[in-house]
């Protein structure tokens, strides 16, 4: 039986067993292969998008527990037209080998839709369940910091 | 367009080629052409491009695995600088795999030569066997090689791009070249008409490259600059292609299971509820594992996982203390090397003070964030292979002997790669998709192992132990002795790699153990190597990793029983030997505010290693939070010699140093019944953003030759925190991991 989805506010009919995760209805069913698969275990945040706003670790939440539009990284911004957000992790050249920035971006997208002004403290609690084994934490900061103060001015 | 007999006769290899509608410029392979990835028309002379100018725009070529560490972006810059091209207005790819593509770089590090006392012959000498890079097909991006391998070959290929395309426009207008000038993409003309580079391509085609001369460094406008990345806009929207998110048309996803056992057989399986699962497609019988194809990755995964099997014995010993007591016992025979062996190690100096000491580390796995993967599309006379890897050429020829195909019937996609760090220069996971395509002609397959089927089936850091003895006298370090016992990565890498057995002295198990700048007389450094069949490899950094660790945490041990501050006594024993190591030494103490006294909860240590010709200094500050000890600050110099991109240049110091940070505090692969006992990130976890110091870095530019700085940041970490722990402490760490003797924060 086909299960009905709305991923960046276009509708889906996906015709996959109720038990797959929804990461793997993203990549290998949708197409989507911004959001990444790390670890399965909910333990690196590489596949982290967002369930009506809600920064979820999709390998963790089954076709049929999906219960809200899902936005995925090419669902906040195009290489033409980024985010906020992204254009930071631009301008702070975040990236090394990029595979957990989809993850990073959309936890720290998440952090800043709740609390605007956030402390070091506060992206600490908000962006420790997101691994990064290239170690570009200290542009990550940086980049949600100035993604802050330009989202407060816009 | 140049004859090969002519550009033979060139000082340098940088030929030319027409192409439909343009024009390419690049190296041909030794003494006759590669096998053309550009498939010319016949009668054309072939060559594996760099710079490709057709009506469509300037495509450049950097064919070295993207994984991290810029290596995309400053390779194009290089080319960009003599071209004159703009980045953002070009293309940059990967390229295929080919001869022509090889690492002139990699070699040439194999001489038995400290590093950073080699003459300007040796060092020629090292670039003249550099040649070998190429005729031994090794394409390959490794070694923190990349920008000393393309620094002179990249800027010539520029340089000969745009002499051609100002011949062109010089033959058009009927001037003389050096009339004309050049600018983001165009000649410009006397009269200041722009002639856009894609208008002169087809002409240029057609005119043999003119001998250039090289831009004086004062002149750059592109290198020593931080320049944005390439892939960064793709690595921020999702849209990057990492091997994981190849999508042929038609694409079915497997994953696979090999022996756990690690190298043992498989006696037997039982596929007959997984044939039933939904999704699956075909059950694969791999010889030493299974694969199971599906619809889809993760049904792939639960059916391959359901699957019975019954698994033969590993080939080492079953335990890790077992593991620990065949590496100890290679100390009892002769050693593999002893590079080093100055003055009388055998006597004590008259009133030294001899101390000794034991340390050991454990194996550690890459666990890159992308887990191992390949897409394969075999046809029966063909194969397409996509993945991210660190040696196209000897990937495609693995997948050749895999499919019975000839070299040149495979092909190989090399896409940007999530993570490296020395795991995707293996063959092993194109091998297992080629398999797996096999049983599925014409159907492209997405192989995609889990992350445990990654984590424990990794070509691992050795475990490693040495035993250190040394002597002081009046404040200063008069002896070292040491020995280091492991696995030789090496030789089993060069037997995986070649089907050939290697032997003789291996210099990977001992650098960073006998080539440290530090003058003292009485100065002997052996390697031992341990004979177990354990699958290890290349891990960031390699032997320093280990030896870095050994020998920087003995320096403190030595400078403590001489009543010393530990940066004097390094930095008095490294200005005597190599002054831009003293250098990285002074600037730290300088970036730290470093007097040998800390406040009460708070320690600090320091350590610094030579590797890949770069020296780096690291101080790291360690508190004392209510029992909790956090790593808080970092200070790190390094001199690099030539920065050619200082923004990259600090964040390879900086995620090297947290790769090996990580390690230090919490990395350990560990054995039982022969099996792995680490699965996922919960069993092997590296720093994250609330753990990892804050940080501030420096960069030298003194040295004499240009230096690596991919992994060079990583050995000195990890002594440089167990040094810092003995400050806060008073308890020496001689073991790793970290964790498992203080209480740090995780």
């Amino acid at each position: 039986m086909a299960t009905a989805l709305k991923i960046n506010g276009k509708q889906h009919q996906v015709d996959l067993p109720d038990d797959v995760p929804l990461l793997w209805v993203l990549r290998d069913e949708v197409g989507l292969t911004g959001t990444k698969f790390g670890c399965g275990v909910a333990a690196c945040g590489a596949c982290t998008v967002h369930i009506d706003g809600e920064a979820i670790r999709s390998c963790q939440v089954a076709l049929s527990d999906v219960w809200g539009d899902v936005t995925t990284i090419e669902g906040i911004g195009t290489p033409d037209a980024m985010a906020a957000i992204q254009q930071a992790w631009v301008d702070h050249q975040v990236a090394q080998c990029g595979f957990c920035q989809s993850g990073q971006i959309m936890q720290a997208a998440a952090l800043l839709a709740e609390n605007p002004a956030p402390s070091d403290t506060d992206i600490d609690d908000a962006m420790q369940g997101n691994l990064c084994r290239c170690g570009t934490y200290p542009r990550i900061r940086a980049a949600i910091h100035d993604a802050a103060s330009k989202l407060k001015e816009a | 367009m140049a004859s090969v007999g002519k550009i033979l006769r060139r000082t340098f290899l940088i030929g030319s080629a027409a192409i439909v509608g343009g024009v390419a410029f690049g190296a041909y392979y030794v003494s006759r052409p590669a096998a053309n990835p550009l498939k010319p028309a016949e009668g054309e002379t072939a060559l594996s491009p760099f710079v490709l100018i057709d009506q469509q725009g300037v495509t450049l070529f950097a064919p070295r695995a993207e994984m991290g560490q810029g290596v995309r972006t400053t390779w194009a810059a290089l080319i960009a600088e003599e071209l004159d091209v703009e980045l953002n207005q070009i293309r940059v790819l990967h390229g295929p795999a080919a001869a022509a593509y090889y690492n002139s770089a990699l070699v040439g590090e194999g001489l038995p030569n400290k590093g950073y006392d080699i003459s300007d012959f040796q060092h020629n000498l090292g670039e003249a066997l550099g040649v070998l890079g190429r005729t031994l097909s090794l394409q390959v991006t490794g070694g923190s090689t990349s920008m000393k391998d393309g620094f002179e070959r990249m800027r010539e290929a520029g340089a000969t791009a745009r002499e051609t395309l100002k011949q062109a426009a010089a033959d058009r207008l009927g001037v003389d070249r050096a009339q004309l000038k050049t600018e983001n993409g165009a000649v410009i003309a006397p009269d200041g008409t722009r002639i856009p580079y894609t208008e002169l391509a087809e002409a240029a085609g057609q005119i043999e490259p003119p001998e250039v001369e090289l831009r004086d460094p004062s002149n750059w406008r592109l290198l020593g600059r931080s320049l944005p990345r390439v892939d960064v806009v793709g690595k921020s929207t999702g849209t990057a292609e990492f091997g994981i998110d190849v999508r042929p048309e038609g694409l079915k996803f497997a994953s696979v299971r090999i022996n756990p056992k690690l190298g043992g057989e498989m006696k037997g399986f039982d596929a007959s509820a997984a044939e039933q699962m939904p999704g699956v497609e075909k059950v694969v019988d791999l010889g030493n594992g299974v694969a199971v194809i599906a619809s889809n990755t993760w049904l792939a995964i639960q059916a391959v996982e359901a699957i019975d099997v019954d698994w033969g014995d590993a080939p080492y010993p079953p335990e890790t203390d077992a593991i620990f007591s065949e590496i100890a016992n290679a100390f009892d025979a002769s050693p593999n090397s002893t590079m080093r062996d100055d003055g009388d190690v055998d006597t004590l100096p008259d009133g030294a003070t001899e101390i000794t000491a034991e340390y050991t580390v454990p194996y550690l796995a890459h666990s890159t964030m992308e887990p191992m993967n390949a897409t394969a599309l075999f046809t029966g006379s063909a194969l397409e292979l996509w993945c991210g890897n660190q040696a196209p050429t000897l990937v495609q020829i693995r997948a050749a002997n895999t499919a019975n195909l000839d070299k040149d019937a495979v092909q190989i996609h090399t896409t940007y790669l999530g993570g490296g760090f020395g795991r995707r220069g293996e063959l092993d996971f194109g091998e297992i998709a080629t398999k797996v395509a096999m049983a599925m002609p014409g159907v492209p397959v997405q192989t995609t192992w889990s992350r445990e089927e990654d984590m424990r089936h990794d070509y691992y850091r050795p475990g490693a132990m040495a035993r250190m003895r040394g002597a002081v006298k009046d404040g200063q370090a008069v002896l070292i002795d040491g020995k280091v016992a492991a696995q030789s990565c090496t030789q089993q890498a060069v037997q995986r790699y070649t089907g050939l057995p290697a032997g003789g002295p291996d210099k990977v198990l001992v650098e960073g153990f006998f080539n440290q700048p530090y003058a003292v007389p009485n100065y002997r450094m052996s390697g031992h190597s341990a004979d177990l069949d354990i699958p290890v490899g290349f891990w960031r950094s390699v032997g320093n990793s280990h030896n870095g660790f050994f020998h920087e945490t003995f320096m403190d041990e030595m400078a403590h029983a001489a009543g010393r501050d530990p940066l004097e006594f390094r930095l008095e024993l490294a200005k005597a030997e190599h002054a831009p190591s003293a250098g990285c030494l002074q600037a730290v103490k300088e970036m730290s505010g470093w007097t040998g006294e800390t406040p009460d909860g708070v320690g600090r240590g320091v350590a610094m290693t030579y590797s890949f010709g770069t020296p780096v200094a690291q101080v790291i500050e360690v508190v004392d939070e209510d029992g909790t000890i956090r790593i808080a600050k970092a200070w790190i110099a390094c001199d690099v010699g030539l920065a050619l991109d200082p923004g990259t240049v600090e964040a390879q110091m900086f995620g090297g140093m947290i790769y090996g940070l990580s390690a230090a505090v919490m990395g350990e692969i560990t054995f039982s019944d022969g099996e792995v006992e680490q699965y996922n990130f919960p069993d092997y976890d590296a720093l994250r953003m609330h753990n990892a110091p804050v940080t501030q870095v420096k960069i030298l530019e003194t040295n004499h030759h240009m230096g690596g700085v991919g992994e060079p940041g990583t050995p000195p970490s990890m002594p440089a925190l167990g040094n810092a722990l003995f400050d806060l402490t008073g308890e020496r760490a001689r073991t790793l991991p970290l964790i498992n003797q203080f209480n740090l924060l995780v």
